[in-house]
């Protein structure tokens, strides 16, 4: 994945970017209205009591009270509070919308061009894109804007999806086959095709895309949902616990001014992860938008963490999508040389990719030289029936193909049996043995020898694959070919467990059986006949240059077409589970150092021994209160940028990766706050606020 | 503190370990329904009672079954008990003469026994009769142990068993474990405490001639078979007022020893089924370790305290630790431990008076409590209220490794967290709700025995302990009136079903769940790191919910003593 790319495309916009900023503090008011906050319960409970305490102060006021400045202080806190946890949505859902906009661009006011017969393709009349309905047949030229989702029925094209994909280089789109869908936004560059429509106005790829990223379209996660819960067990918890404290100070013969309890309530219910928690959602959505893919639901995104097993396509991912010749092994009696030297005439013209790499590596390796053929070559091409292709120069018959279809060629030749040369046959077992495929070469009636294709793995992709053990992820790979050449290329790409001649059926087999067991699978996909298991699949992701068909099965699309993209969804799946955790951690250790500013300053009057507590040495009773409510505001902004960013995911295994995060966010969000409250409680006496 | 002392704490420790496994392995074989040694002499008597009751025993429950099966068989045993008590009069076994107990105390009384509480607003010898103590208090005894327990197994299977609808049948759990474990280990140390000279008696109290020459009536009774099983089964009822205290209830350093080690067999051998059940049995240890180190923690908390006693103490030329309300022939250690141990676990037997205990002494015995107890804990309840927390504490871990959290195999998702914070809920409302009323509520304020912080925290004790169904009481505080026998009878009700019912619906939801495979990716739960993570979450729950109270109560008390002044 070309991370610079991906830059370009979608800048990482920062808390301070004044374009998302701006009208990110215009929203954090506008969702000050309980209707919106009540979704977030941490926060409409603060909201509620810092209304309270408004009311209390404006009685103060009317009627007169003691402490005005300091309950002033507190409620003007409380109320920061309660936009700074706005203000964190409010950022999160900017960055989307900036990235929607740009979309947007793409889905400007395009005109279509609507066939009026369905037989007939060249007489169309001009509608506006949104007049157009499923099942509609469009055409569009070079140069048209494809007014809307469709598929292919007629013609190929190129087309630039840059609009949708951030990918300049134009794709080939044709119709039948796996290459048909074509997205609305994206322009064709050549040729004419005709589409026929798949989604009404409104529910096009470009519209969902959209929605997501703005996060109209959120919906909790079972994972929040759970969460949300524990957050709201703890608020009440705090409820019982401040509560009863006037009725304890009573009996100690004291009072407690309400503000002060509200105070105290405040800094101890969850608030910072109550404040980020949706920012965390939404962010995690858009990291995965710019890495270019595209959830269809958070849902997805969560249940990517808990992947166990990758069911993962052999070519393109484990392989680069085509066999290699990777050596000539010429039988006795011819010298390498010259059975180099006739393989490369034999593929000379063939321009498939196995035909070139035979070129390719007689060149490089055997140093043949590759001259112009004579005028009187004949070039004979592959065909399904003779498996054979080649040469005929005058009666020199070259031919390279199956090893059957070779013996069978060289016996038609010589009109008789051949006994088949031992040397020939040994080479051919060691290479299928070996996992690769054995191409025979023959002239006229003679075996000059075997060549060697095989599948080449990818260069890193070994250690992605560590990389996912660490993570405790298996990895499954499917293939077509037979088991002996699955087993070896496994075996050399470090795969756990691989499939062999897989057909759709298996796959779906394979993956309900995990399922079964427990586990949770994720698998790419393309192709129509991948679409069941994509959706099977707990995560199923499509790839954009597949058919509508598995693009609708998957519950992620990958814009950038890129399989072994599914170990970052997998990060960014765990990271925000994370992220969650780690903040709810972060919040809940901090209440440990408000504890011991607050308890002391309330009962100072009561019970002066108390003061033993008061470790922080805070000055006085007000500045206490009024230091750990402001640090319980600042604390959120100061992780509005963790929680957008995620917290960092490494693949060192569950007990590592625990033992880190809870001497971060656990140690940490113990100690910070003893350190943070001293400091505003230094800077809140320099400035005399109380 | 001496060398001697923290022997006894060790050999105390080694006992209960050393009895972990045995009785674990026992107590599993006996829930699967396997053969065990007593299989020959008690299956036709099981049978029996199966036939009697048409229970099939093959038949398992679904969560709500078996939860309704659980509240009604208590529903009939508060009324049985309820009515042993009103009617003693007119009942047999009464050779004291004993009339009918107050209505209010009634109520307090058979919730106490029922919910494995044993919180006594009574002095024993002085109110009930033979029978009330016998058929009333003793039965439940052995019924609130064994309901206790059958809960625990269910929960357990719920996370053993994957796709399940059923949890197990409530009348075969609490059959075999009356018959299999309560009763042979009760009988058997019931002997032991006849032997170390425990009385057991149907005759009335024995008239005495002091050497002074005045008369002395001495109590007795059918003690040893009552003791026995309140220590095993966690109850805590005493026979006499004065509990573990007293000569003919804990007459010896050994009796002592062993009383301990009975609170604690159950509950640890318990963390030990669970571990076998659900096919590791590191998984019950590391359980168990998480609850030894609050343990020993704790416990050398109040043995420090007690040891040193007070600087009051020492300017009144009283040097050493503190011997206030300590018997002489347990000394300072091992009525520490004691304390500790007995709330700890739910037991709630007394063997001084933690009213006595200094400061921080006795807020150790709160604090116990207050986490929940599940240090240990009652039998059966300590597991399942341990459980609770664990679900808690994967959440937050699961979170933190970015997996879905799971424990044992089985994913915690909005349900499991629904009810865990429920269970979690109850202790709070309670134990504060209560305690805040009672404060500001003249008579109950006033029932306190000493003022200030110190008066504070005996309300607060009294609560906590019934809430938490303790039983053991601070002292101190004259709770036989109307308003503390019938909220304290609320607090205990509230205590053990709001626990309970979240804890099987928890169960139910377990069971019927696959079974997730760990891999790398799985975060390991039998190490020291889940121990640490599941007593810091523990500790930082408890200790945020019950922080402001106990500031205003033991704290206060503490910095104030080191100040000389008393309340």
């Amino acid at each position: 994945m070309d991370d610079s790319k991906l830059r370009k495309r979608m800048p990482v916009s920062t808390l301070f970017d004044l374009k998302i900023a701006a009208p990110a503090i215009a929203q954090a008011f506008v969702k000050l209205d309980p209707r919106t906050l009540v979704k977030n319960p941490v926060i409409f409970v603060l909201e509620a009591v810092t209304v309270l305490t408004t009311f209390l102060l404006v009685r103060d006021l009317v009627w007169g009270g003691h402490d005005l400045g300091f309950t002033f202080q507190i409620v003007l806190w409380l109320w920061f509070t309660v936009l700074f946890a706005n203000f964190a949505e409010a950022v999160a859902e900017g960055r989307g919308r900036a990235q929607a906009e740009t979309l947007r661009r793409a889905r400007t006011e395009t005109r279509a061009k609507r066939l009026l017969m369905p037989d007939n393709h060249e007489v169309f009349e001009g509608v506006a894109a949104s007049d157009l309905r499923p099942g509609d047949l469009v055409v569009c030229e070079a140069g048209d804007l494809i007014p809307s989702d469709g598929e292919i029925i007629e013609g190929i094209a190129s087309v630039n999806e840059a609009a949708v994909t951030g990918e300049s280089a134009p794709v080939i789109r044709e119709s039948g086959g796996d290459r048909s869908a074509v997205t609305g936004g994206t322009t064709v560059i050549s040729d004419r095709i005709v589409v026929r429509i798949t989604a009404g106005e409104g529910s096009s790829f470009l519209d969902r895309m959209i929605a997501l990223v703005e996060g109209a379209e959120r919906q909790k996660t079972p994972n929040e949902i759970a969460l949300n819960i524990l957050l709201i067990g703890l608020t009440i918890i705090f409820v019982f616990a401040t509560a009863t404290i006037p009725s304890f100070a009573t009996y100690a013969g004291g009072a407690i001014p309400v503000v002060v309890l509200v105070a105290l309530f405040v800094t101890l219910i969850p608030t910072t992860i109550g404040a980020l928690l949706s920012a965390i959602g939404i962010a995690g959505m858009d990291r995965l938008v710019r890495f270019n893919v595209l959830a269809l639901s958070g849902r997805s995104v969560e249940a990517a963490g808990d992947v166990d097993t990758l069911l993962l396509d052999k070519t393109g991912t484990v392989t680069f999508g085509n066999r290699m010749a990777s050596e000539i092994i010429p039988v006795p009696g011819v010298s390498e040389h010259e059975a180099a030297e006739a393989a490369l005439l034999a593929s000379d013209a063939d321009e498939t990719a196995e035909g070139r790499s035979i070129v390719a590596l007689m060149q490089e390796k055997y140093g043949v030289q590759r001259r112009t053929p004579p005028e009187a070559a004949k070039f004979i091409e592959f065909s399904a029936a003779t498996r054979l292709s080649g040469v005929d120069l005058g009666a020199r018959k070259l031919r390279k193909g199956a090893v059957d279809a070779v013996l069978r060629f060289a016996h038609e030749q010589a009109g008789r049996d051949l006994p088949e040369p031992p040397a020939f046959r040994a080479a051919v077992e060691r290479i299928a043995r070996s996992g690769g495929t054995p191409l025979g070469l023959v002239e006229n009636d003679r075996l000059l020898g075997v060549i060697h294709l095989k599948d080449v793995v990818k260069s890193d992709i070994r250690q992605r694959f560590a990389e996912l053990r660490r993570m405790g992820i298996k990895t499954v790979m499917i293939t077509g070919d037979n088991p002996v050449t699955a087993a070896a290329i496994a075996s050399e790409a470090g795969v756990d467990d691989f499939i062999a001649e897989a057909t759709p059926e298996d796959k779906l087999h394979y993956i309900r059986n995990e399922q079964a067991h427990g586990r949770l699978i994720a698998m790419c996909g393309d192709g129509t006949n991948d679409a069941p298991a994509l959706a099977q699949a707990d995560v199923g992701v499509a790839m954009q240059s597949g058919t509508q068909a598995a693009r609708e099965a998957g519950n992620m699309i990958d814009l950038d077409s890129n399989p072994t993209k599914l170990i970052e969804i997998v990060e960014i799946g765990k990271q925000l589970l994370m992220t969650r955790g780690s903040l709810t951690t972060f919040s809940i250790a901090n209440d440990v150092a408000k504890y011991f500013a607050i308890i002391p300053a309330m009962f100072a009057a009561v019970y002066p021994p108390l003061d033993t507590l008061n470790i922080m040495r805070l000055a006085s009773p007000q500045s206490a209160i009024l230091s750990a409510v402001i640090f319980n505001a600042l604390v959120i902004v100061a992780l509005i940028p963790l929680a957008l960013k995620g917290v960092k995911y490494r693949p060192v295994g569950a007990a590592a990766l625990l033992r880190r995060n809870l001497l971060i966010y656990g140690l940490g969000g113990i100690l910070v706050p003893f350190a943070g409250i001293k400091l505003i409680d230094l800077l809140v006496n320099a400035l005399h606020l109380v | 503190m001496t060398l001697i002392g923290w022997l006894q704490i060790a050999v105390f420790c080694a006992l209960v370990l050393a009895l972990t496994r045995p009785l674990g392995g026992y107590m599993t074989r006996v829930f699967n329904g396997e053969r065990t040694v007593l299989f020959p002499l008690l299956r036709p008597l099981e049978s029996a009672l199966y036939r009697l009751g048409g229970i099939d025993e093959k038949r398992e429950q679904h969560w709500l079954t078996y939860t309704v099966a659980m509240l009604l068989f208590h529903v009939g045993g508060f009324v049985i008990l309820y009515a042993l008590m009103r009617l003693q009069a007119f009942l047999p076994f009464n050779p004291a003469g004993q009339t009918a107990v107050a209505p209010d105390l009634s109520f307090n009384t058979a919730v106490s026994f029922l919910t494995n509480t044993n919180w006594q607003n009574y002095g024993g010898e002085s109110t009930m009769s033979y029978l009330v103590q016998m058929l009333g208090l003793t039965h439940q005894n052995f019924l609130s142990a064994a309901t206790g327990i059958a809960l625990s197994i269910a929960l357990v299977r719920g996370f053993a068993r994957a796709s399940f609808k059923t949890i197990g049948n409530f009348w075969v759990d609490l059959t075999r474990c009356t018959l299999y474990v309560l009763l042979p280990i009760c009988i058997v140390f019931a002997l032991f405490l006849v032997w170390q000279g425990i009385p057991q008696t149907l005759g009335p109290s024995v008239e005495a001639t002091t050497l002074e020459g005045a008369k002395q009536t001495i109590a007795v009774g059918p003690v040893a078979s009552q003791v026995a099983i309140k220590m095993f089964g966690t109850n805590g009822g005493g026979f006499f007022n004065a509990n573990a205290a007293h000569p003919f209830e804990n007459p010896t350093a050994l009796s002592n020893l062993l009383q301990m080690v009975a609170i604690f067999a159950i509950g640890a051998a318990l963390t030990n089924v669970f571990g076998r059940m659900v096919g590791n049995e590191r998984q019950g240890f590391a359980i168990l370790a998480a609850m030894a180190v609050l343990f020993v923690a704790g416990g050398a908390v109040t043995y420090w305290a007690e040891a040193s006693g007070t600087p009051v103490l020492h300017s009144l030329g009283l040097a050493g630790g503190n011997m206030e309300g300590k018997e002489v022939r347990f000394g300072i250690v091992a009525s520490a431990l004691f304390a500790v141990v007995t709330t700890a676990a739910s037991c709630g037997a007394v063997n001084a008076m933690h009213d006595a205990f200094t400061a921080l002494g006795g807020m150790i015995p709160l604090i116990n409590m207050q986490l929940g107890e599940i240090i240990v804990g009652g039998v059966g309840a300590g597991l399942y209220g341990m459980l609770i927390f664990v679900v808690i504490t994967m959440f937050v871990a699961g979170l933190m490794v970015g997996r879905t959290p799971e424990y044992a195999g089985k994913k915690i998702e909005a349900k499991e967290m629904k009810m865990a914070m429920l269970a979690i809920l109850c202790l709070p409302l309670m134990i504060l709700g209560w305690t805040a009323i009672a404060v500001v509520f003249p008579p109950a304020a006033a029932a306190t025995g000493n003022a200030g912080p110190h008066g504070f925290s005996e309300i607060l004790y009294a609560y906590t302990s019934q809430t938490a169904n303790n039983g053991s009481a601070f002292a101190g505080l004259s709770a036989n009136t109307p308003f503390y026998n019938l909220s304290g009878g609320i607090a205990m009700l509230v205590g053990r079903f709001f626990v309970i019912i979240p804890a099987m619906a928890i169960a139910g939801s377990l069971a019927a769940k696959k079974a997730v495979p760990a891999s790398a990716g799985t975060f390991p739960t039998t190490g020291g790191l889940f121990i640490g993570l599941l007593i810091g979450v523990i500790l930082i729950v408890g200790g945020l919910t019950f922080f402001p109270a106990l500031a205003l109560g033991p704290v206060v008390e503490h910095l104030a003593m080191q100040a000389n002044t008393l309340f």
